[in-house]
Formats: structure tokens, sequence, C-alpha cells
């Protein structure tokens, strides 16, 4: 069994730039986050054992292209949450003793579109018959179907999740790099464009370019880095359906209850310890899901804890430290990012930095609800 | 006949059954033969128990709006507004369809509203499950 703390991240960054990047293809982005990230602890492709990115084919196209020899590779490819799950297995395979030093990598141009991704229609898959058919086009129009369902359920109000925005967008203000960063308010999110009922433009997630790469090893190595070793508590995941409408319950993810309760079980944590918190926030009621599904809050009590101001700059639980993915930066796989500030929060680095922080929840989402993965940092080792 | 441009549905060897039964105007499902429970979508075991022992029923269409998005923006075949719903049938699955004759407005679509199946046809192939409020209201 994995021990607690037993495996660190030593390396860390973003790409340089992030935002509109015309002048890199979507291996280059990769390949520039990689670099930086092999840069902030001092290694080289030759140190490096293990990859870990998403998509079939890919771990072979960036470990040569970054001129790694691995003996270790991981292409779970479930959405956005991808990279915690690459995490959890990356310190698996660390401690089973696979691979000694792991590079996990994400690089999307998402907005410029070189050499992204490109997403086929499949009219013989289950979505495809029985979903694409009635007019959903894109994450927009699949993600937040449950949210009318859950509102109902629980009384919350158009204006909590317009909440949702305003309050990252204060914390986006924090942060130099982040896209958007003028302060708005519920009136600002409620009047600004519909784009799929009840959501509006302010409640959906970015498109950009943009990467991070992240370098993993074993804790009893990490003084041999430059860099403050941010420690793995606990990792969990899981997966439901990636038909929305096939999802068990429209009030909860089922895959969100499996992995975040894995993971903070794991830690050997209370909840009450969590002193920072990334709950990937596609769209603004993703973090009222995470809240209770990880069990911060009792089902349809999170709505009222944003409200009240708990998850603000000075809250007792920072949330979206960045601006999330509503305000920061969103390239299509946003977890990489969730991941890139909770380790500079356990750094004591971050733009926003909650005073001494000690315990970070990185909460990953994948594929509308249909993959979850969840990571607990420490920058204390138990 | 429904505006061009809508993805059409492929039917695979395990779906088959459900979109000729479309075609002649049948929402079919599936029961689980351990259980008894219906599922959906369609495949030749139980995502309950494993069994292949299942059979094919014709759903009695009736079913209430279980959650929908309004889309404002436009889709080819699609008019915008339009909502994209998941309603729960009668006999316990969901699935996602459009909601016909009526206005794709907040107010039109109420929660839990009952409503019933109709099937409208792409081409000679493909008959899509769509549903309207139900006759006589609540």
């Amino acid at each position: 069994m994995l021990g607690r703390g037993e495996i660190a991240i030593v390396g860390a960054a973003e790409t340089t730039q992030l935002g509109a990047i015309p002048g890199m293809s979507q291996i280059m982005l990769h390949a520039d986050a990689a670099l930086n990230a092999m840069a902030d602890c001092g290694l080289k492709p030759k140190d490096i054992d293990g990859v870990a990115c998403v998509g079939p084919m890919m771990p072979q196209q960036i470990a040569h292209y970054l001129g790694i020899t691995p003996k270790w590779v991981d292409g779970t490819g479930v959405g956005g949450c991808s990279f915690m799950l690459h995490v959890r297995h990356a310190a698996a395979a660390i401690h089973a003793g696979y691979a000694n030093t792991i590079l996990i990598t994400h690089g999307e141009s998402g907005k410029s579109r070189i050499n992204a991704t490109p997403r086929p229609a499949e009219p013989e898959s289950l979505n495809g018959q029985f979903e694409m058919p009635f007019g959903p086009f894109g994450p927009p129009t699949l993600f937040p179907i449950p949210v009318l369902r859950y509102m109902k359920t629980h009384g919350v109000t158009h204006e909590d999740l317009a909440t949702v925005a305003v309050v990252q967008r204060e914390w986006a203000a924090k942060n130099p790099r982040a896209m958007f960063r003028d302060p708005i308010t519920v009136d600002d999110v409620l009047s600004s464009r519909m784009i799929a009922y009840p959501f509006r433009i302010l409640q959906c997630c970015l498109v950009t370019d943009g990467g991070g790469a992240l370098i993993l090893t074993r804790s009893d190595r990490a003084k041999d880095f430059p860099t403050k070793p941010v420690y793995i508590l606990g990792t969990g995941e899981s997966v439901e359906t990636t038909m929305v409408s096939q999802m068990e319950d429209f009030n909860y993810s089922r895959a969100f209850r499996v992995a975040g309760p894995t993971a903070i079980e794991a830690a050997g944590i209370d909840r009450k310890d969590v002193d920072h918190m990334m709950i990937y926030d596609a769209f603004a009621h993703l973090p009222l899901y995470g809240l209770e599904d990880l069990g911060f809050c009792k089902p349809g009590e999170a709505a009222g804890f944003i409200r009240e101001g708990n998850t603000r700059p000075g809250g007792k639980l920072p949330l979206n430290t960045t601006g999330g993915g509503l305000s920061y930066t969103h390239t299509g796989m946003y977890g990489m990012f969730a991941l890139q500030e909770s380790v500079r929060q356990m750094r004591g680095t971050a733009p926003a930095q909650v005073p001494g922080a000690k315990v970070s929840v990185c909460h990953g989402v994948g594929g509308m609800f249909s993959a979850s993965g969840t990571i607990v940092f420490s920058n204390e080792r138990p | 006949m429904i505006a061009p441009g809508r993805a059409k549905p492929k039917p695979t060897p395990e779906t088959k059954h459900f979109w000729d039964g479309a075609k002649q105007g049948k929402l079919l499902l599936q029961r689980c033969g351990d259980t008894g429970k219906a599922y959906f979508p369609p495949r030749p075991f139980s995502p309950y128990t494993g069994t292949r022992n299942v059979s094919v029923f014709e759903a009695s269409g009736k079913a209430t709006l279980y959650s929908y998005v309004i889309h404002h923006r436009p889709v080819p075949g699609f008019t915008p507004p339009y909502a994209i719903a998941v309603v729960e049938l009668e006999e316990g699955p969901r699935l996602m369809t459009n909601i016909v004759d009526c206005p794709q407005t907040p107010e039109a679509l109420v929660l839990d509203m009952p409503l019933e199946v109709t099937f409208e046809a792409m081409d000679e192939e493909i008959s899509l499950p769509f549903f309207r409020p139900a006759k006589g209201g609540k």
C-alpha cells in the first residue's frame, strides 16, 4: 500500500504563456510546459523514466519529442481530470518500482486549434445514437443538463449560481495570469449572454491555449531538488457514464462520491484540516456538486456556503484561488491547472497565497460528469 | 419529417431492435430477467446483474420532465432556442430527447410535467422518440 506522503511533486510549471498562443502547436505546448517543469527542479530529459499524458498514441509522441526513454507510460484519457488519475497512477508506479521520476504533461491548443485533437462524430456509439440526435453541441449543452433538477431539489437560485462566478472573479483579480480579472456582480452574470439556459456566458469556462507539467518522485529523494516538495497524501478516481442522460442521479455525481472520499480517507485527514481547495469548474454548478459530494457541505448546502463567503478571499475554505476555469484559463482539459495551483499553494508561491496553508484538496471532473479524480496534497510529510 | 442536419444515429447489432421499434412508433425497453427492472440504453444483458436473460418490451410512452437546458446558439438541424431534455419514463429509465408541441421556454417547460412519447421520421431508416405535454395536462 502506498504510504501517505511517500511520493512528492518536485517539479511543476505551466506553459510560458497562457491564453492565446498562436505560435505553438499542441505538442509544443506539452513540451514547453515539460521543459519549464524540468527547469523548475533542475532535471534533463535523460533523468525522466516515466511519462503520462492524455490520449491514444500520445505517450510515445511526447516521450520521443522530448528525448525521453521511458520504462513506464500512462495514456489514460478520461477528459479534464485525466491528470489527477495520472498523478495517482504515477504514485503507485513509483511505489511499485516501475519508474523513479515521472513526467506528466498537458498541452492543448483549445483556442488556436493548431494540431488540436479532433472530435469526430461517432454515430454508432451510444452517445451518437441516444444523445447527439437531440441537439447537444459541445460541453455547454451537456454539462449543465443536470442543474435545473439540482436547483429544484435544493431550492438553489439563479443568483446562487451567479455568485459562484462572482466569487471566483475575486480570486482571479489577484492572479496576473488570469484571463479575466475585472470584478463582476451577480447582475453582470445574470445579464450576460445566454448560452444554454440556465447558464450564461459568465457561468461557462473559457476556451484557451496552454499546458502544464508535473514531475513526481519518491519523497526520500525530494531533498535532492531545489524546490519545496509537495507530498501526495491521498488519491482517488472513478468513472460513471459518458452519457449525461444516464447518470445515476442529477443531484450528485457518483464519480465524485467515489473519487473524493477515497482520496480524503487515504490521506487520513479531517475535512476541517483542509486549508485550500480546487474543484474543477468547467461550469458554475461544479463547485456546488464538488463541495457536497466530497463531504464539505451537506446536500443542498453548498450554495449557502459560497453565498456566506466561506470560499472567497479571507474565507475559511479558499476555493479555486486562480479564478478557475471560469476566469483563469481553460484549455479544454483544465485539471492540470487545478493541480498546478494546489502545488503553488503548498509551496507558498501562489499569487493569491492562502497564508499558512498546509493541506490542499484538488478535485477534477472529466468528460462532462463521466470521470473524476481527486488528490490531497500537503507541504508537511506525515 | 425532421429538418435535415441533425446527427443521425447508426444502429448497431445490439440496438437495432430499438430503432426498428421506433420506426413502427414503439418505444422499446429491455427488462432484466433477474430483477425485473427496466433498463436503457439497449444491450443484450442486464446492467444490474450481468445476466443475459433479458427481454424486450414496449414502454407505456408516459414520462415526466427530469431536467433540460435551452440552447441559444445555432446547431445544424435546429432552430434556437431549443430544449435538450432528459425525461424519466414511467418504467424508470431516463433518456435524452426533445420536447415538441411546447414553447421552448422555462415557463412552459416545468420540471416533473407529464409527457408522452411521439415519433418523427428523419428518413426511411430512422425515427426519433420525442416527447410532448401529455394530453389532458397535469
